[in-house]
């Protein structure tokens, strides 16, 4: 994968300095236009845009920088000229995905698999050692937080989430105490949640039989998805995406297999298997 | 002598969640003062790309990074195979800290 663009805003030998608020205001338009930026006096190797306003010639440049001298530009003319230097230097363009997905503290992670079980949209797999990992980062649901909510160990931030210690705010002991209470789902829901989706969609179809109410079972439906979405900070997106109470029953066993699977495997020392592919995963 | 560490600034641009005002008081602050720093539009966005770029700011001796929370930061680097070094880091929460109090730790008292 290519990386972003990196440019140089010098103010080294050969170029004028900028003024503190033209710096500013340059640096700020870069930034929120997703670009890297750095401010120096020398131009390192990994330079591949150098701005600046350069006199005598300016500074020598690695061969793969281009130089853009920014006299009298404004800084949206600054953004405009970085934009074309990045399309043509096939650097990484920004997406409008927000960067929103689970981060691992792994010095509080005891690969107890709860995570990976939990995501319905397979972000989570395990690694060569079998290790939990973070494998699809773009398939998490922005704003959903609720895979760290099983967490028991308060290992999984979203450093874009409100409160802590989500965010990555220093664990302290009742929040442990406080997610050790939700370790067990059928606290928090009065059964496991998929479980609990299926009594749900159960009782739904009761009525369907009965009452052959669709409107009604719709409100109920979007009832609960609402009181659950409430309880563990869901977006209504990811509600209404959840799949079917069999697809996620399904999925729950399998995953169950999988993690038996894992765990005979880890408790047999003398099996020289290679670790499984993650084909052979599923994941 | 010890070495200089070097500054590294997140703009978090792609959510809200630093005051707008400490993180332009500080970029600003930044750009008023002599230093060279290099300043990221996300590192969140970083490490989701596994952008190279986080190995060179990981790398290269001590460095101060005005971010967010410390434990993010740090495994926000490590998911992208880019570990800060468990020595010569110091990261300054723009969340919590003011940006009188970052300004100060980044440039040494003297913003």
């Amino acid at each position: 994968m290519s990386g972003a663009l990196r440019i140089v805003l010098y103010e080294g030998p050969g170029a004028v300095p900028l003024a503190e608020e033209e710096r500013f205001q340059t640096m700020a338009a870069l930034l929120n236009g997703g670009f890297e930026v750095a401010r120096t006096r020398v131009v390192d190797a990994a330079a591949q845009l150098v701005l600046g306003k350069f006199e005598n010639g300016g500074p020598a440049l690695p061969a793969a920088a281009q130089r853009r001298d920014i006299s009298g530009l404004e800084p949206a003319q600054v953004v405009e000229s970085a934009r074309e230097t990045r399309d043509q230097a096939g650097a990484r363009k920004l997406e409008a995905w927000k960067p929103w997905f689970p981060v691992i503290d792994y010095d509080r992670c005891t690969n107890c698999m709860q995570c990976l079980t939990f995501c319905l949209f397979d972000v989570y797999g395990v690694d060569q050692q079998q290790k939990i990992t973070v494998q699809n980062e773009s398939n998490c649901k922005t704003d959903c937080p609720a895979c760290s909510r099983v967490c028991p160990e308060v290992a999984i931030l979203f450093p874009k989430y409100k409160n802590g210690p989500i965010n990555g705010d220093v664990v302290k002991q009742e929040d442990v105490q406080r997610e050790a209470m939700k370790v067990d789902i059928s606290a928090l829901l009065g059964g496991d949640l998929y479980g609990s989706l299926r009594s749900r969609q159960a009782d739904a179809r009761k009525r369907f039989s009965t009452e052959r109410d669709e409107s009604k079972a719709l409100l109920e439906r979007k009832r609960c998805l609402k009181e659950l979405g409430k309880q563990l900070d869901i977006p209504d997106e990811v509600l209404m995406s959840l799949p079917s109470a069999e697809d996620i029953s399904e999925r729950a066993e399998r995953a169950k297999a999988k993690l038996a699977q894992r765990q005979a495997r880890s408790q047999t020392v003398k099996d020289t298997r290679p670790a499984p592919s993650d084909k052979e995963w599923g994941i | 002598m010890s070495e200089t560490p070097r500054i590294v600034y997140c703009n978090c641009t792609y959510a809200k969640v630093v005051p707008p005002e400490v993180k332009g008081e500080v970029l600003r602050r930044l750009c008023a003062s002599g230093a060279e720093f290099e300043a990221v539009a996300d590192l969140c966005d970083l490490s989701a790309r596994n952008d190279p770029a986080l190995k060179r700011l990981a790398g290269g001796g001590p460095v101060k990074i005005a971010a967010c929370f410390p434990r993010a930061v740090k495994w926000l680097f490590h998911a992208a195979q880019a570990p800060l070094p468990k020595e010569g880091v110091e990261i300054l929460n723009m969340r919590e800290r003011s940006a009188d109090d970052v300004s100060r730790a980044l440039l040494g008292g003297a913003p």
